[in-house]
Parts: structure tokens; C-alpha cells; sequence
């Protein structure tokens, strides 16, 4: 055991250091599940090291990424795989390798054969991937290999090895076929000799590329931290988990790991913004509790106690800014408008450039989880003269227009990052808004050291209202947590 | 303290003697909260077998299973224990007819008699080996959450007029969570973690020939298939396994020998329990 504990230290300090926080007690517990576990089966160990280690859900995937590092499956090159490979003299040479690999990895794909696979993603990495010269994170590449490989290119050679093996076992189709030859006549629509499920077939070899790709990133970072040592490659080459992508700088793939972590952060804002006033020290006399509580003065009700009253469901206007400079962060202000839509009794959606448009009824009438993006592209209602955001004339726009939207049972939320193009602020407006809601929070994808620098006027503002900064989901979920209940 | 399990692969015969089909995640999890005797808590979309786990924990090692369900609002009084109030009216009551000494008394009614044991109590006291489920803890207020602190650690309950109890047997307990709200760090410290997902397709498979015995196997696979792509897509609830087991007692009993765009347009509000995701998943599926 006591070579592994140095490895067990190193791995919770590299979770600390990808904000997935753990303490000393987490692992010991982990050494404790070593113990009780054995060596024997790393995926078991992988299993039990996880739940004493991590705490929620949305961890499990640097912690993946950080455990193959730390506890590697072997060291060197694999049995069977040939390492001595030189790198491709040409790319003839790195072509004709890779048709092969793809020749076999169709195969693999069609026979749902897992240690082909696995075999396979490291022999890709020997052959592909070696770099000329080493880099910083070592001297591998899955981006290289996968670029030559082109893995995707292997799913039409596994679609039609698989039709080809459906038609020629005539005896083995015989029963599926058979099946389907019976109701097909009845439906009349179904083509023949074809299963239902079979049109999975396409969008299974999809999802089994993308692991494959997986598998050969693994085996890479596998390779590399034998080279540069776990500690090294840990800070460079893993992925941080969603929770700590910037919202401006997410692209599509993180955005869509973004909609699974901010849906139910917004239940818990809904939830918290409920609570803040659900403890009620008057109220209709609760009997039971009262009398229970009178036992202790000998059946004199000294403290009476009250119901408890039901939450009361706020209502909740957004105002986000929705003009170009915030790309990305306006993509997550969207996911929470829809999140948020959900949650609340009464909720109102505004947008603004330099104008406020209403965009409830667009958010509330799109399907669950459908792309807006697109729907809010076209900004031309929320713009007057420029295409340039300007704060100030939009708030006094919607202290104009839609004040009325805001009464003392409102909560309001402000999503932007304050960069009003050197126009005029207003606070005045924001004032007015302030006045009569019951509380205003501003959410600011910036970091406070550049509020107030060049065209940003978020220190005047946050004077008026709370302003929170907000760049990932990490410091949303902190925003969620610092609600007063 | 004495262990149910003698290794994982055990786990996995029990669990699968009692009727519940483990991934090698959850009976290494299962495993190690049995030997370290640690709280579980599991967390995971909802019909994958979270409660269901605890049920076939208590039926694998013949414990009692203990349940306490939380919703908003739950209290002590409901989660721990209660003092009978009206019975020791009773008897103070029947005691002023007699020259009652009120000392004896005052003593009398903070026994064990009028005390009315609540779940959380009833874990602690049990003279045999029970298993505690506390069923979608994140519906509790935070309050319970405290109170849960003192049980989970150190298997107590104070009683301030009758004293510390402490557990004869330590209570494998089980703690689910739906993730509504966030659970405090100090409760999630002191607890395995445990996020059970949806069921790898090999192993979903096997789930839905044990619930469904009268399935032909290459329907079975077909189903699973059909449940995993429904997954991918994005729909406001993805079907669980409990709902894929559901389709298939609908195959059977229709009569089914094949899976057909017919059968499936015609009963996709089995899997499906919102309009919007049936009108997304019969596009999506070219039905």
C-alpha cells in the first residue's frame, strides 16, 4: 500500500487543483476503499475511489480523465501493439497505415468487439500518433492520430459490413425477417426484411466512434504522463469540467454539457428565491406543535408555534442583454431563460441591444430543450439607430414601456456585462427598477478587476444593485448558494 | 461490526437473487458502504432503481427496511420521535384523582412508554440488522438535513429527557437525492457517493428479460435499442428503465413478434409522458 499513497495524495490534489473539491477525510476513505477493495480489478477500484472521492454528479468526467492518469492500466506499450513503429516517413506512408486502422476499426464497429476496440485506440496512438518533435504536454498526439485516421469515415465500411452480413446468413435473418414479414403486410408501411430497430443501426456506429475517439485521447494522455510524469500532464491536458468553462468562451460541445448543469441550477434559484421568505413568525397557531411544545412547561403552551406557510412562488422578470459582443454568454443566458421558465408562477423575458423587445412568448412556446440561438439572431426589434449595445437608453426604454411588469413580489434579474459603448448610463432607470421590485441581481460574465474598464460602467451600477460576477457555472451555482433563505 | 458482504462479486449474486440487476458500479458502492459502514448516497434521473437499490439491500441480507420519506415541510416530530401528548394528558390527568406525587410523575411521563418512535428513531433502536432509506432527501428542508448529521456518523439519537441511544447494530443506510436541491457539504462528507445512470445496453437488456420473461430475446434487444437512441435526443423527461420495462409488458401484451413504426406510433405514450416529447420523438424517428 505504500507506494500507492503518494499516487492517492497526487490524484486528490489534482482534483483540488480542477475544482473538485475533496478533503483529508475524503481520502482517507479512499485509502480505506483500497484496502477493502484489492488491487485485482481496476474498474471496481475506479468505482469505489469515485465515491468517497466525489461529491455530485457533474465530476465524474475529470475524475475519469485524472484517474487514468494517476492510475494507469500498464506502463509502456501494450502487449500485442507494436511500439517500435517509427513515425510515417511520408504521407503516402501515414495514408496507407491509416486506411488500414480504418479497415479494421470498421470491422471492430460492426462486430461490437470491445477489446478490438481497445487494442485498436492504442495501436492508432503508436502508429499516428507520435509527434516529430516533443511538446510541452509530451511527445503524443490523439489530435494528429485522429486527424490522419479520420475515424468517422469508418461508419459507412461498418454499415455495409453489417448488411452484408444480414443478407448473407439467410438462416440467421430467417426468424427476425419472418417476423416482420407478418406485421409488414398488415402495416403495409414497414420495409421488408428489415428490422424496426435496425434504424438505430446508424446513429449507434456514430456513438461508438465518438468513444473510440475517447479511447485513443486516453490512451494519448496515458502515454504522455508516462513521459512527463501524472503531475504535469494532469494540469495541462485534462479537460476542466463544464461547471468551470467560461460561458464566453463555450463552444457547441460544452454548451450542450452547460444545459444539463444549468437545469437544475435553476430549479435551486427557483427554490431559493421561494425560501427567502417561507419562515413566518406569525401566523395561523399550529395545535399539535403547540401542545407538543407545551409539554416541557408542563402543559402550559409558553411558545405557541406556527403552520408552517407554503412556499409562495415569486414572480421573475429577466432583462439580458442579447447584442453581439456577449455571444456566448447571451447562448447561457438563453439555457437559464428556459430553465427558468419552467419554475416560476409568473415570469417575464426581456431583451435588449439598445431597445427592450418581450421575448416570453418565444421562450415559453419552443419545446424544451430546442436551440434559440437562432430565433434571437435577428435582433432588429431590440435595436433602434446601431447595432451597438447601450444600457442606458434600454433601461430607460423599459421604464417607459414595462415598468408595470415589476411590482414588490418581483424578483429581478439583470444578465450583461455593463459595456454600455460609452453613451449614457442612466442610472436614474435603474433606480426606478430597484425601487419597486422586491430585489434586483445582476449577473456579469466579467471578472470585477474589469469592471470599470474602458466602456464598462458596472461599478455605477453595482452601487444601485447587487452585481455578482458570473463567467461559469461554478460561480452561478455560488450565486444559487449565497441566496439569503 | 459485522459485514453482509464477502466481496463484490457477493454483492452481485445477492442483489441479483433478491431481483435487482447491479452494474459493477453500484455493487462495488453497495460493497464498500457495507464494509466501511458508511451512509450511500445515490443520486441519478429519476426510475433507474434508486429505491429500489435500499429494497433489495433489506431483501438480500434479510433486514428490515426502514423508510422515511421526505417532502417539504417534514419535521422531527415526523423523522425522529414524538411524545405521545395526549396519552400523558391521560395520565397526568388520572394521576389528580389520586394524591399524586408530581416529582414521581414528572418523571413517569418522559419514559419509554410515551414515546411514539419515528423512523429515524426506530433505525437506532431496532434490536435487528435494518436497512434505513431516506427517500428523496433533497425535498427536506435543511433542517432535517442537520439532524441527519449526528445519525449518520455516529448512529445516535439524543433524547434530552431520556439520554444518548446508541445503535445496537449499525443501519446500512441509503439516502437518495433527485438533485432538486443542493445538499450540504457536511452531509455530502459524510456519505459514499453513488450516481447510478441509465443501465449500459447489455445490462438493460438483462433487467427487462428478468421483469419480462415472456419476451423474445431479439424483441428485448430491439427495445433497448429503441430506448437507448430516445435518449439521446433531447426530451424534457428521457425514459428510464422502469418505463422500458412498462414497454415491454405493452409488446407483450399486444401480441407483438416484432417492433413496427405501427406499434411503436400508436403506444409511445408508454415511454413518453409529455406531448411535446412524443410529437419530438415520432419526428425524430421518422414515424
Amino acid at each position: 500500500m505504500t507506494s500507492l499513497e503518494p499516487r492517492l495524495v497526487g490524484l486528490a490534489g489534482a482534483l483540488r487543483r480542477h475544482g473538485v473539491a475533496n478533503g483529508t477525510s475524503d481520502v482517507v476513505d479512499a485509502a480505506a476503499v483500497m484496502t477493502a477493495l484489492g488491487l485485482e480489478d481496476r474498474e471496481r477500484l475506479r468505482e469505489g475511489v469515485a465515491a468517497a472521492l466525489l461529491r455530485r454528479t457533474g465530476q465524474r468526467q475529470v475524475y475519469d480523465d485524472l484517474f487514468d492518469l494517476w492510475f494507469p492500466a500498464a506502463l509502456g506499450s501494450r502487449t500485442g501493439v507494436d511500439d517500435d513503429v517509427p513515425p510515417p516517413a511520408d504521407a503516402a506512408e501515414a495514408r496507407s497505415r491509416a486506411a488500414q486502422l480504418r479497415e479494421e476499426l470498421a470491422r471492430a464497429l460492426a462486430d461490437h468487439d470491445e477489446a478490438a476496440l481497445e487494442s485498436l485506440a492504442a495501436r492508432v496512438v503508436a502508429e499516428l500518433g507520435r509527434l516529430p518533435n516533443e511538446a510541452t504536454t509530451g511527445g503524443w498526439s490523439s489530435a494528429q492520430a485522429l486527424d490522419i485516421l479520420a475515424p468517422q469515415t469508418a461508419i459507412a465500411a461498418a454499415l455495409a459490413r453489417l448488411r452484408d452480413a444480414a443478407d448473407g446468413i439467410p438462416g440467421g435473418s430467417g426468424n427476425g425477417s419472418g417476423g416482420s414479414e407478418g406485421s409488414g403486410a398488415g402495416s403495409g408501411g414497414a420495409p421488408s426484411g428489415q428490422r424496426f430497430a435496425d434504424r438505430f443501426t446508424r446513429d449507434e456506429l456514430r456513438a461508438a466512434v465518438a468513444a473510440f475517439r475517447r479511447r485513443v485521447e486516453v490512451e494519448t494522455r496515458r502515454r504522455n504522463a508516462e513521459a512527463r510524469g501524472a503531475e504535469r500532464i494532469s494540469r495541462y491536458a485534462v479537460r476542466p469540467p463544464a461547471e468551470q468553462t467560461p460561458f464566453l468562451l463555450a463552444g457547441a460541445v460544452e454548451v450542450e454539457e452547460l444545459r444539463r448543469t444549468i437545469a437544475p441550477l435553476a430549479k435551486k434559484l427557483a427554490s431559493r428565491m421561494a425560501a427567502r421568505r417561507r419562515r413566518a413568525a406569525r401566523g395561523e397557531i399550529d395545535i399539535r406543535k403547540t401542545l407538543r411544545r407545551s409539554m416541557s412547561t408542563g402543559g402550559v403552551p409558553m411558545r405557541p408555534a406556527h403552520k408552517q406557510r407554503s412556499p409562495h412562488r415569486p414572480d421573475l422578470v429577466l432583462l439580458c442583454d442579447m447584442s453581439s459582443s456577449v455571444a456566448g454568454f447571451s447562448r447561457f443566458t438563453i439555457l437559464l431563460m428556459q430553465a427558468m421558465a419552467g419554475q416560476f408562477r409568473r415570469v417575464r423575458i426581456f431583451g435588449f441591444v439598445n431597445v427592450v423587445d418581450e421575448l416570453t412568448d418565444v421562450v415559453l412556446s419552443a419545446p424544451p430543450g430546442a436551440d434559440l440561438t437562432e430565433a434571437f439572431r435577428d435582433t432588429a426589434r431590440m435595436t433602434r439607430w446601431h447595432n451597438n449595445s447601450d444600457y442606458g437608453s434600454a433601461l430607460l426604454d423599459f421604464t417607459d414601456h414595462h415598468l408595470d411588469s415589476v411590482g414588490p413580489r418581483t424578483s429581478v434579474l439583470i444578465l450583461g456585462d455593463a459595456r454600455t459603448n460609452n453613451t449614457h448610463p442612466h442610472p436614474d432607470a435603474l433606480r426606478d427598477i430597484a425601487a419597486r421590485a422586491k430585489s434586483v441581481d445582476w449577473l456579469n460574465p466579467e471578472s470585477p478587476r474589469q469592471w470599470g474598464v474602458g466602456d464598462s460602467v458596472a461599478p455605477l451600477y453595482a452601487d444601485i444593485v447587487d452585481m455578482h460576477e458570473c463567467a461559469n457555472a461554478a460561480q452561478l451555482r455560488q450565486f444559487v448558494m449565497r441566496l439569503p433563505v | 461490526m459485522t459485514t453482509a458482504f464477502a466481496s463484490v462479486d457477493d454483492v452481485c449474486r445477492a442483489l441479483a437473487d433478491a431481483g435487482y440487476l447491479a452494474s459493477d458500479a453500484i455493487a462495488t458502492t453497495t460493497f464498500l458502504a457495507d464494509r466501511l459502514g458508511k451512509p450511500l448516497l445515490v443520486e441519478g434521473p429519476a426510475g433507474v432503481g434508486k429505491t429500489e437499490l435500499a429494497k433489495a439491500v433489506a431483501r438480500a441480507t434479510g433486514a428490515r427496511l426502514i423508510r422515511l420519506q421526505c417532502y417539504e415541510g417534514v419535521d422531527e416530530a415526523r423523522a425522529l420521535y414524538e411524545w405521545n401528548h395526549a396519552k400523558q394528558l391521560l395520565r397526568i390527568t388520572a394521576e389528580r384523582d389520586g394524591d399524586g406525587h408530581w416529582d414521581a410523575l414528572r418523571h413517569d411521563i418522559f419514559t419509554d412508554e410515551f414515546l411514539l418512535a419515528r423512523p429515524l428513531l426506530e433505525a437506532v433502536r431496532s434490536e435487528d440488522p435494518v436497512v434505513l432509506l431516506v427517500d428523496e432527501l433533497d425535498k427536506a428542508d435543511v433542517e432535517i438535513e442537520g439532524l441527519l448529521l449526528e445519525i449518520l456518523s455516529d448512529f445516535q439519537v439524543t433524547v434530552p429527557e431520556l439520554g444518548t441511544i446508541t445503535a445496537a447494530h449499525r443501519p446500512f443506510v441509503v439516502l437518495t437525492s433527485n438533485a432538486t436541491r443542493e445538499l450540504s457539504e457536511a452531509l455530502r462528507r459524510r456519505c459514499l457517493f453513488l450516481h447510478i445512470d441509465y443501465p449500459s445496453p447489455a445490462l438493460e437488456q438483462r433487467i427487462v428479460a428478468q421483469h419480462v420473461p415472456g419476451l423474445e430475446a431479439t424483441l428485448v434487444e430491439s427495445v433497448v435499442r429503441l430506448v437507448g437512441r430516445l435518449r439521446e435526443l433531447r426530451l424534457r423527461k428521457a425514459p428510464s428503465v422502469s418505463e422500458t420495462v412498462d414497454w415491454a409488458r405493452t409488446l407483450v401484451a399486444l401480441g407483438s413478434t416484432d417492433l413496427t413504426a405501427d406499434v411503436l406510433r400508436d403506444n409511445l405514450g408508454v415511454l413518453l409522458k409529455h406531448q411535446d416529447d412524443i410529437e419530438r420523438a415520432a419526428k425524430a424517428l421518422d414515424l
